[in-house]
Formats: C-alpha cells, structure tokens, sequence
C-alpha cells in the first residue's frame, strides 16, 4: 500500500539525513520525500511517499516520532488529503510539433515557461497520475529532459498539521 | 564572567554531578583536558582504548541509576569509540559521549584526525550534535544529559570543534530543558491498564516476561511485588537478569536460545503473557510465525512505542514508565476483589513444575576436568550471589546468565544487543568505579578478554581489584558449537593457537595471576581470589575444550524446539 507521510521537523543541518538514514537502514521504501522550511524558518516540512504493508507503516511512523528532531508525523493518506507534483519537461519542439506540443499543454494546463526556436519548456502541476498521463500524451521521441520534484501532500478541509 | 568553551564543558560537567569521565587525550581536546586539570571534582579515568572508555562510562551507568560520560579526541579517537557507542545503543545505556573534532574552519577540508563523527556514529546514538557556538555548549550538554536519561535511554555524542573551547562567554548552566520535538511519556493509559488487569485475572496459563527495561526502569521492586500479588511463574531475559529475584520459587530461569525449557515451554504455551520492557527480540522467541502458532492474549509494557508490535502482534499495548505502569497495577489489583481462580492456577503450575523436573541446567561433571558451569556454580557459592558479574561475549556469556543466579538489579553488565567481544573488563572498570568496595567479577573467555586486555594496565593505576575468571577452552567457543551442529564439525578458525599464558601476562601487568587445571582447585583458587581485597586476579580456568551451552534453540526454530543436550544432537 501506498502511503503520504507529512512531518515537521527542526530545521537542524542533519535533520534530512536523519530520515533517510532511517529509511536506508531499516530497509523501508522512499518513493519521493521533499522537504523545505515552513512560514516558521525553525521548520521543515517533509512529505514522504512510501509503501508497505500496515505493519510496516505503523513501524515508520513509529520511528520517524523516535527521532528526537521530529516534531510531529501524520500519515495523510489515511483521509482525504491532497496531493500535487511539479514537473518540468523539455521537448524538442519544432516545425508543425510546436503547435501540437503547445495544444496538448493547453489542455492539462501546462505553462510553456521557456521557449527556443527549437524547444519548450513546460512546467505542469498536479497529481502524480497526471503528470505520467501528460508525459504519456507527448511524442516520446520528443521529450529531451524530465524533471519532477516529488509530491507535496496537505490534508482537505480543517485538519493541519502545525506546532 | 567570560569562559572559555572548555572551561564551560568542564563546569557544565561538574553541574550535572559527573564522577567520573573515562577518557583518552589528543590534539582536538587538548584544552578539555587542560581544564580537567585545573580541577578536582570530576576524575579522570585514562583508559588504553577510546573503545574502553566508552564501555567502561558505559558499564558505569549499567550498575547505577546515572550517566556515563567518555571524552574522546577527534578522527581515530571517535572512531575507536563506535563500538562502544553502538553497544550501549542496542541495549539502551544512557552514555555522553563528548568528541573533539577539528577546528571549524578546517571541517570539510579532509583536516588532520578529521572525520564526520555526527554521520558516522548517527545510525547508533540516540542523538547526536555538532555545536557550531560556544554559546550553544551549555544548552546542547544540557539536552544530551537529558536525552541519553529520559525516555528510553540511550547514548548520545556531543562533537565540539577545538576553537570553540577555546572562544568565550558568559556561562550559564540551563536550570530545566524543554524541547518541543521530545517529550517521552510517562505515565500509562489508564483504560489499558485496566483492561490488563482484567485479562491477568481471567488468565487460565498466565506468564510474566521481563527485559531490560525492567532493570534500565528501575522497576525491579514493583515487578517482584506484582509477580507475587498475582502468584505467577516468570521469566526474565538476558538483560533482565536480577530484574526477579533468580532464587525465588516463581523465578523460572532465562527464556530463549539458550533459556531454561521450562521458561521457553510457559512462554509458548501460556495463555495470556505479559511483556515487561522486553522486546520479543530474536533470540528470545525464536522463529515468531512459530511462536504465534499458539495462540494467547499478549499484554506489552514499554516505553518506547516502536518496540510494541514490531515482532509480534499486541493485544494491549501499554506505553509508558515501568514502573508507574507496573504502581497502577499493583494498585488496581489490590484494590480488586477479583483474584486468578486458585485452582486453574494450580493446574498451570503442576505443568510448569513437571517442565521445571527435566532439569534442564544439569550437567556432567566427574573427574579433574573443568566444566565451565562448575566454575560459574562456585563463583556464585564463593560470592554469596552478592557480586557485580560482566561477561563478555559467547559460551562462557551464557553460562555465566544461567548459572549464577542474579537475586538484584545492575548486577550483570553484558552486551545482550550488539553482542560485543572485549566488554567484560571495561564493564568490570566501570562497575567497580562505582561500587569500590564491592566484589567485581569479569567471567570471560580467552578470545573476547584479549579484545581489550590493555585495560589491564588501566586497572593497575586504578587499583582495581576486579576478579578475571576466564573460561579458557582454547576455542571461541561459541562460533566451534554453531560449527559442530550447522557445519558439519568443520572447526574454521575457531581454535586459539598461540594463546599467552595468562597468568604470567596479568603478572607483567603487577597483577596476580593464577592458572588452574583440576576441578579439586576451583573453589580454593576462587576463595583465594575474593580474599585478596586489594589484587586484580586473573584465574585462568583450563576448561573442558568440547562443552556445548544447553538447551539450544537454533536460529529461525521455535521455542519448543529445543536441544537439550549432547544426546539430542
Ligand atoms: C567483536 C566480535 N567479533 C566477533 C564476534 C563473534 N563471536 C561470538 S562468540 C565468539 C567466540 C568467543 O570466544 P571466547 O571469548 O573464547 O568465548 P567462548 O565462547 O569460548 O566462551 C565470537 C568470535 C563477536 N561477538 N564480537
């Protein structure tokens, strides 16, 4: 099972490689983790995606509360929650591709955020799923660089996780 | 008043009542050590190996209720003392460690004697720091002394860069801590100890099985009180030896790999088990598919949430201090007119009793050879069961947890997580550090005690009078019995060629030492030992080479599936 840990932690130089290094030695799964400080420069927050069974997750959630600089840790996907991407993607984009490259953009609601006489960049948001389906709707012979920033996760309505 | 960085460590030290510091100098802690030399409220203790001083800080903090504190340079200093750091990780020992480390322009520079000790000894503390301002010194000594007690404890580092011991100011000393990402519960749920209660009253085949945490909780009374109010059989671990008295009646020995049959019989066929600040740990239950096989009400009591449901499933988990866990209960089962129903009690103990007949710890023992639980046995007689036993690790380990019967707490110092060879002597230093007048005994073998027979050197400018009882059977013997019953009697490298003699060694050291060689001289050769108050004496047993440890689970079998001795193999 697929599961989005969200959690607070002191920004401490250290403190990523205290969750990774815990991931890594107990041999649980990192799909994505981003991390970046909050309105309060005294924390991070890191969304992890990871999977394994319940038992398994019950163990990582354990263990991530374990480490002394966490200081909070939610699983959100254990109710409704949201959760968005960033892809940036390079395409060659030439003659008649350009407009066809353009239309499909359009329609998932990329933004062309560079453009050369002979290339795209576009940025996309969104779930994981959408970004593959876009990537899946452009000409693979095409798609020259791919750069994705994992997910950010929040949970709906007014569930927050805070200090 | 301005102070330097390491005149601030030194005082902050001495504001946590600090005893002792074990310890080895060099360039990154020059001005630690030239503050600890201006003073004479903490002593030093100068060992041979940084990864003697931390089993030693260590060994001191098993045999009390306090914190064990090491100081070691930076580079191979920090890195001689991994082990020991990691040794007292797995087995929870509340330990400070303070690294030096180069001066903080030179970090990342590949600098002399540098290396990352925070990413190196991360995955094996509690937690670590890097202090990176003099004003943070206070503080983070603070916090690490209070981390490494609390909670489940555990060592943690405090690496300090040379220019800020010797930067300034203002020193003051943090009355309380408070840290937002850190608050370990005490007190337990009420509702689940309420239904603990209830299920222990209900229990058709009740058992009790205590760890470690029992003893690092300082809850061994409160245990006793229970087990006795309740009238059950129980069993404690490795690291709960002491935890139950080992000579009382409900007292059913060690469970697991080397455990009595009788403990590994009530624990698998028990119908409701509480789990006292143990973790079902591998060497405990065997094979847990096959322990789960049978099936009974799990009650678990732990202060770290993460060791509940990790290995087996709970029924009710109770997360909490031991021994405010352990108050509740005794209370509500005082206060309840409900008792286990006598006669189905009965019944379980005729059953246990009719386990406990097998004798399952009698051995062979006729002639001049030396058996190594014969030595043990008298160790025990000799030392009224009153002394502080280390062992270091392998057959002698086992022997010494079987057969020398623990009635208190802190009284055996071993390395039940990480198994470490070479910290029977240290842990000998440390106990004996704290307790000067007591009786101190290292039961060891000829291959772990070589692991850090330096300290014997340390010993003697201590003044030390620790007994060394070395089970000599000229083979690690533990990794010969794993050969002689998985490896078809291929003895790879398990025989000790060229072993020194001991006695003569220890002499050199200007100890005693003595060699002994017929069963007849056991027990004279331990008198003399105790007798000599103011001797380290190492007696080197010549032991029978082809003893095995019995009754024997093999790794990935269950707990009924016992070897019980040679005739089984
Ligand atoms: C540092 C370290 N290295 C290797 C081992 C693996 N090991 C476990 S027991 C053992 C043999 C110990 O021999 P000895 O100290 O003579 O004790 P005996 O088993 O003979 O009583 C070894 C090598 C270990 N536990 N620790």
């Amino acid at each position: 099972m697929r599961h989005v840990i969200s959690l607070l932690i002191e920004n401490e130089s250290g403190a990523l490689s205290r969750v990774s290094g815990l991931f890594s030695a107990r041999g649980y799964n990192i799909e994505s983790l981003t991390v970046a400080p909050t309105e309060d420069p005294s924390l991070s927050r890191m969304t992890i995606v990871t999977t394994g069974s319940d038992e398994i997750v019950e163990q990582i959630t354990k263990q991530l509360n374990k480490l002394v600089d966490v200081v909070k840790v939610v699983d959100i996907s254990e109710s409704a929650h949201i959760e968005r991407e960033l892809l940036l993607v390079k395409v060659r984009a030439t003659g008649k591709d350009r407009e066809e490259i353009k239309r499909t953009s359009d329609i998932f609601r990329g933004h062309i955020i560079d453009v050369t006489d002979a290339s795209y960049v576009i940025e996309l948001t969104g779930t994981q799923n959408k970004l593959d389906s876009f990537l899946g709707a452009l000409d693979a012979s095409l798609i020259l660089e791919t750069v994705r920033s994992g997910i950010c996760g929040i949970g709906r309505g007014d569930r927050v996780l805070k200090v | 008043m301005m102070l330097s960085g390491a005149e601030i460590v030194v005082r902050c030290l001495q504001e946590e009542k600090v005893e002792y510091v074990f310890g080895y100098p060099g360039g990154a802690v020059l001005f630690l050590y030239d503050e600890l030399f201006k003073q004479d409220q903490i002593r030093h203790v100068l060992v041979r190996h940084e990864q003697a001083a931390v089993h030693a800080a260590d060994g001191y903090a098993r045999s009390t209720e306090k914190v064990g504190v090491a100081l070691v340079t930076s580079g191979p200093g920090a890195t001689n003392a991994v082990t020991g750091i990691a040794t007292a990780y797995c087995d929870s020992i509340p330990v400070v460690i303070i690294s030096g480390q180069v001066p903080t322009a030179a970090i990342g520079q590949d600098a002399f004697q540098e290396v990352d000790t925070v990413g190196i000894t991360r995955p094996c503390v509690k937690h670590n720091f890097l202090v990176k301002r003099v004003e943070d010194i206070a503080p983070t000594i603070k916090k690490a002394f209070y981390l490494a007690a609390s909670g489940r404890p555990g060592p943690v580092l405090v690496d300090i860069p040379k220019d800020i011991t010797v930067a300034k100011c203002e020193f003051d000393y943090p009355k309380s801590i408070s840290m937002r990402s850190y608050s370990p519960v005490s007190k337990g749920h009420q509702g689940q100890i309420k239904k603990a209660v209830q299920l222990l009253m209900e229990a058709k085949r009740p058992m009790i099985y205590a760890g470690g945490g029992a003893v690092l909780g300082n809850a061994a009374e409160q245990l006793t009180k229970l087990t006795k109010l309740l009238g059950f059989p129980i069993t404690t671990t490795l690291m709960g030896l002491g935890g139950y008295p080992a000579s009382d009646r409900q007292y059913l020995g060690m469970p697991g790999m080397h455990g009595t049959f009788e403990a590994n019989m009530s624990m698998h066929f028990c119908d409701v088990l509480l789990a006292v600040g143990s973790r079902f740990d591998d060497r405990v239950i065997g094979n847990p598919a096959h322990f789960a096989e049978e099936p009974r009400k799990i009650i678990h009591i732990d202060i770290d949430p993460s060791s509940i449901s990790k290995r087996v499933k709970v029924d009710v988990p109770i997360v909490g201090n031991i021994i405010d866990v352990l108050d509740e209960m005794i209370r509500a089962v005082e206060a309840s007119t409900r008792r286990p129903e006598e006669d189905t009690l009965a019944t379980w103990w005729k059953q246990v009793e009719e386990w406990r007949r097998r004798d399952c710890l009698k051995f062979k023992h006729d002639g001049e050879i030396i058996k190594p639980q014969f030595v043990v046995q008298k160790l025990w007689e000799v030392t009224n069961g009153d002394a502080f036993v280390t062992s270091d690790v392998g057959q002698h380990q086992m022997w010494a947890a079987q057969y020398y019967r623990f009635d208190k707490p802190r009284r055996w110092l071993n390395s039940g997580g990480l198994g470490t060879m070479g910290v029977g002597l240290p842990y000998a230093m440390g106990a004996q550090f704290a307790h000067p007048g007591s009786p101190v005994a290292c039961v060891t073998g000829e291959a772990s005690i070589q692991m850090c027979i330096q300290e014997l050197s340390t010993c003697k400018q201590f003044r030390l009078p620790i007994k060394i009882v070395n089970l000599n059977n000229r083979y690690l013997g533990m990794v010969r019995q794993w050969q002689q019953i998985f490896h078809g009697g291929r003895y790879s490298e398990s025989y000790m060629d060229s072993l020194p003699d001991f006695a003569k060694l220890a002499e050199a050291y200007g100890h005693v030492g003595l060699r002994i060689d017929k069963a007849g001289d056991v027990e004279g050769a331990l008198r003399e030992a105790f007798q000599r108050k103011n001797d380290l004496v190492f007696l080197d047993f010549q032991v029978d080479p082809t003893e095995n440890v019995y009754p024997m689970v093999q790794g990935g079998k269950g707990l009924t599936e016992m070897i019980l001795s040679a005739e089984d193999l």
